[in-house]
């Protein structure tokens, strides 16, 4: 099940240059997508979820347009074509 | 984004290295230390508490940690001086999952003499991490780890950090760490086992005021030639140990304050210490709006102030815990940074002081260095950017990233 993973432009340097990435990922939540990513671009990982495997807190991801914060978090649901975004917080000072 | 400038260190060159809240910088003189060169930033953005340079065995290496709110905390390191930087592609300090514990930040870098290929960070939440390989793999130190005092370590205002790593100069079996709060920690086993070592030292914020540890220590600083000889600058106290910390001295013989972050000891002489005294934990400014180090030269039995070249007047200044260093030069040059941006030098052992540079970032780390390899020449002219293709991760089984600034 392909599943288009877009890269924010800081952490194309740990994805080959790519923004755009599409998985063939088994798994249909958002969780699996991103274990599928890391095999791929181990270097991501780090940068997205801490030791315990959760997601950084200024760290957003988005299958499709709705934040999985608000949904079921790295369960959220991922459907055939869907599109994942990895997003960095409006956060800062 | 600013510009990225570089220098190109000589030998002798002596190298201050300056963490703020928003990147790295490096500050480089002769031997004289009245001109200085300024380059960075690096990690433009990210808060950088930690900075040091390894020098030993030829190295010429930076080692600086950037804390990205967004992407974490990463460890780098650069062999040209900043221009191109190599970043693990995963983490390479990090907890084990088991430990139910997530690394916030790293405060402190070590690298001890008696043991050339390591190297020693202080992170929070309070823990030791150990590379045996000069940098490439690490480890967290078990003994301090699953210590049995963990859970009653409690967060200072800065958060529960391990701010100080003081490896014995020749034995490397021993080592005393310091952090906030929690208080002196000592092995002689190699870590293994650790012993708290507070007895003096006050903790004005809690109902027993000596206990065994919990203490809210700022710093300590260890004599190299006389290793068991440590000044401490506690959340309130001045403090001398000549046991290495099995029994604390106070030695606040009158300074303005004896709160305070900073303290710097002098490179040759055991009895010389240095600090920049804050009106109270409240306030956390410089008392009566002067900007004064002070100094004993006695081992604490009297303080003097040295204000030539510093601001006596609305100087609401704050120095923070590692903000303060000391270069190994004779006479020894002594620097600090302000929370408000500005970077004062003495090259004359603190008699007279020179604004390096204002403007900056929140300091939070002042270290230095003597280069004492010619740097390698790279490409180009100074300032100029050396070009360095993105190594792919199957070209690099190292599995690290080196990029161009």
């Amino acid at each position: 099940m392909p599943v288009t993973v877009r890269i924010p432009s800081y952490l194309t340097a740990f994805a080959d240059g790519r923004n755009s990435i599409v998985v063939d990922a088994g798994p249909v939540t958002a969780g699996g997508v991103l274990e599928s990513l890391w095999s791929l671009y181990p270097g991501l990982r780090d940068r997205i979820v801490d030791e315990k495997g959760e997601l950084r807190q200024h760290i957003n991801i988005f299958v499709d347009e709705e934040s999985i914060r608000f949904a079921s978090g790295l369960a959220t649901p991922v459907s055939e074509g869907s599109e994942i975004l990895i997003v960095p917080a409006v956060s800062g000072g | 984004m600013p510009s990225i400038q570089h220098v190109l260190p000589k030998k002798g060159n002596v190298l201050v290295l300056v963490g703020t809240m928003k990147g790295a910088f490096l500050f480089c003189s002769d031997a004289s230390r009245k001109r200085w060169k300024q380059a960075g930033p690096y990690s433009i953005g990210a808060p950088v508490y930690s900075m040091a340079y390894d020098g030993r065995q030829g190295r010429h290496r930076l080692w600086w940690a950037q804390q990205s709110f967004r992407w974490g905390t990463s460890l780098l390191s650069s062999d040209d001086f900043g221009r191109t930087v190599t970043e693990p592609e995963t983490y390479s300090v990090k907890f084990p999952a088991e430990s139910g514990l997530t690394l916030k930040n790293i405060w402190q870098l070590q690298f001890p003499a008696a043991e050339p290929d390591t190297i020693y960070c202080g992170v929070e939440p309070s823990a030791l991490f150990v590379s045996r390989d000069t940098g490439k793999s690490w480890s967290p130190v078990a003994g301090l780890l699953n210590h049995p005092h963990r859970a009653k370590w409690t967060p200072g205002g800065g958060g529960m950090c391990l701010h100080t790593v003081s490896p014995h100069p020749t034995d490397g079996n021993r080592m005393i760490v310091a952090m906030s709060t929690g208080g002196v920690y000592r092995t002689s086993d190699g870590g293994a086992t650790w012993q708290a070592r507070n007895q003096g030292i006050r903790a004005e914020f809690l109902p027993e005021k000596y206990p065994e540890f919990g203490q809210c220590v700022h710093k300590i600083v260890r004599h190299p030639e006389k290793p068991e000889r440590l000044y401490l600058q506690n959340h309130w106290g001045l403090y001398r140990s000549d046991d290495e910390g099995d029994t604390w001295k106070d030695i606040a013989n009158g300074v303005p304050s004896d709160f305070g972050f900073a303290m710097a000891g002098h490179p040759h002489d055991p009895d010389t210490a240095y600090i920049v005294p804050i009106e109270s934990d409240e306030y956390r400014c410089t008392p009566e709006g002067k900007l004064r180090v002070y100094r004993t030269r006695n081992g604490g039995k009297s303080w003097e102030a040295l204000t030539r070249g510093l601001p006596q007047k609305d100087a609401l200044e704050t120095v923070l815990r590692d903000a303060m260093a000391a270069d190994p030069l004779e006479p020894a040059g002594i620097y600090f940074g302000t929370r408000s941006g500005k970077l004062y030098g003495s090259h004359d052992e603190g008699k007279s002081w020179q604004l390096i540079q204002q403007g900056l970032p929140a300091i939070v780390c002042v270290k230095t260095a003597v280069v004492d390899v010619e740097a390698a020449h790279p490409r180009g002219q100074s300032g100029a950017v050396e070009r360095k293709k993105t190594t792919s991760r199957r070209a690099n089984p190292r599995g690290v990233r080196t990029r161009a600034q």
